[in-house]
């Protein structure tokens, strides 16, 4: 069984309008690489530097990864990458 | 939100924190929403709001509403200069849980300057206060950074209580480029803060009051807050909401029987005291 990661509705045009992609990858970054080897501008949206982009949040079973190792937080077979873009008021 | 939509004739869904303090979830439910308690903190109930809005497409106020209930916070800057008579407070005070409340001050006073209704409010400086429990976006400016790392909230300013703000690289924008600037404070400094307003002013405050306060206080230690003009503090909720944050710390009076004689030892004790 596969990492899934959640697209939200805003980013779905990325992965061709898909809501969940399977992907297999030992670590959140792996995971994405693989989306993105399928999906060519998913990782330049998701990713800038090696780090998510500002405004992006990355969970793995609702955790942020941000309290784990960031993209390098290990993931196992059956976890769920959700991506949930920041909710600002903004200027 | 729960009175509006009972006002408004509008089915409304309400999610919480479950430990909310019981105050604020009785004077929500009576308004008979829709009332969800996640197992969490704010952090939670925020991630899975947007996983709600998106999935149901629902409107959410701190989702996919919040750019207006975010534009609505200037009213608070509109009414600060319109109660000090039409002029510009030289400094003011504000929490920051998400971020917005600064951003949006900051925004009032710059469009009352341009708008000509005010003059001087885009020279107002705004500070945001933060429990140092929960204070991301304090820890960022201090350290010099545009963006803001998330923290786990430890605090009893709950309503403050937002690990990941949002609003947190606005925030620092506003207070930065009014000049202003931004500290945190203890469990302790903040129930000294609701004592301290109460007992000066008159004015009972929740927990997120004593925050203002406390921050007000330690930036005027500091010679941070310019003493020419006025200083205003945003108290922005009711003290009926935490009562339990300053119950153990305030004075219940002796119990005594329904007599005079009993009010007169309490006086002469009293007198005694006094000499």
């Amino acid at each position: 069984m596969p990492v899934t990661v959640r697209i939200p509705t805003v980013l779905r045009r990325l992965t061709g309008g898909r809501d969940e992609v399977a992907t297999p990858g030992a670590t959140v970054g792996e995971v994405f690489a693989a989306v993105g080897a399928e999906h060519q501008e998913f990782l330049g949206r998701i990713t800038e530097g090696g780090e998510v982009r500002p405004f992006l949040n990355v969970f793995v079973n609702g955790d942020d990864i941000r309290f784990a190792q960031g993209l390098q937080t290990p993931v196992r077979d059956g976890d769920e990458v959700s991506i949930i873009p920041s909710i600002a008021g903004g200027r | 939100m729960a009175a509006q939509a009972a006002q408004a004739g509008l089915e409304a869904w309400i999610f919480i924190p479950e430990d909310l303090e019981r105050e604020k979830i009785v004077a929500t439910a009576v308004y008979g929403p829709k009332l969800v308690r996640v197992r969490g903190v704010y952090d939670d109930v925020n991630r899975l709001c947007a996983e709600v809005a998106d999935r149901f497409g629902w409107g959410l106020v701190n989702v996919n509403l919040r750019p207006f209930y975010a534009e609505g916070s200037k009213t608070m800057g509109y009414e600060i200069v319109e109660q000090l008579g039409w002029s510009a407070p030289a400094n003011v005070v504000a929490p920051m849980a998400g971020g917005s409340l600064v951003t949006k001050l900051r925004k009032a006073f710059e469009e009352m300057e341009t708008y000509g209704l005010a003059k001087g409010t885009a020279e107002t400086k705004v500070y945001g206060a933060q429990a140092s429990g929960c204070g991301p976006i304090i820890e960022a400016l201090h350290r010099g950074d545009a963006m803001v790392a998330p923290v786990r909230p430890r605090t009893i300013a709950k309503s403050l209580a937002i690990g990941n703000p949002a609003d947190g690289p606005f925030a620092i924008q506003a207070m930065k480029e009014s000049g202003g600037w931004g500290e945190a404070v203890t469990d302790e400094e903040i129930v000294a803060g609701i004592r301290l307003l109460a007992q000066t002013e008159g004015i009972f405050t929740e927990t997120a009051g004593g925050v203002t306060v406390a921050v007000a206080r330690k930036l005027a230690q500091q010679g941070k807050l310019s003493r020419e003009g006025a200083t205003v503090l945003c108290i922005t909720g009711n003290g009926l909401k935490t009562p339990d944050a300053v119950s153990g710390e305030v004075d219940f009076g002796p119990v005594i029987d329904a007599r005079l004689s009993e009010v007169v030892e309490l006086a002469e004790a009293r007198e005694l005291a006094m000499r």
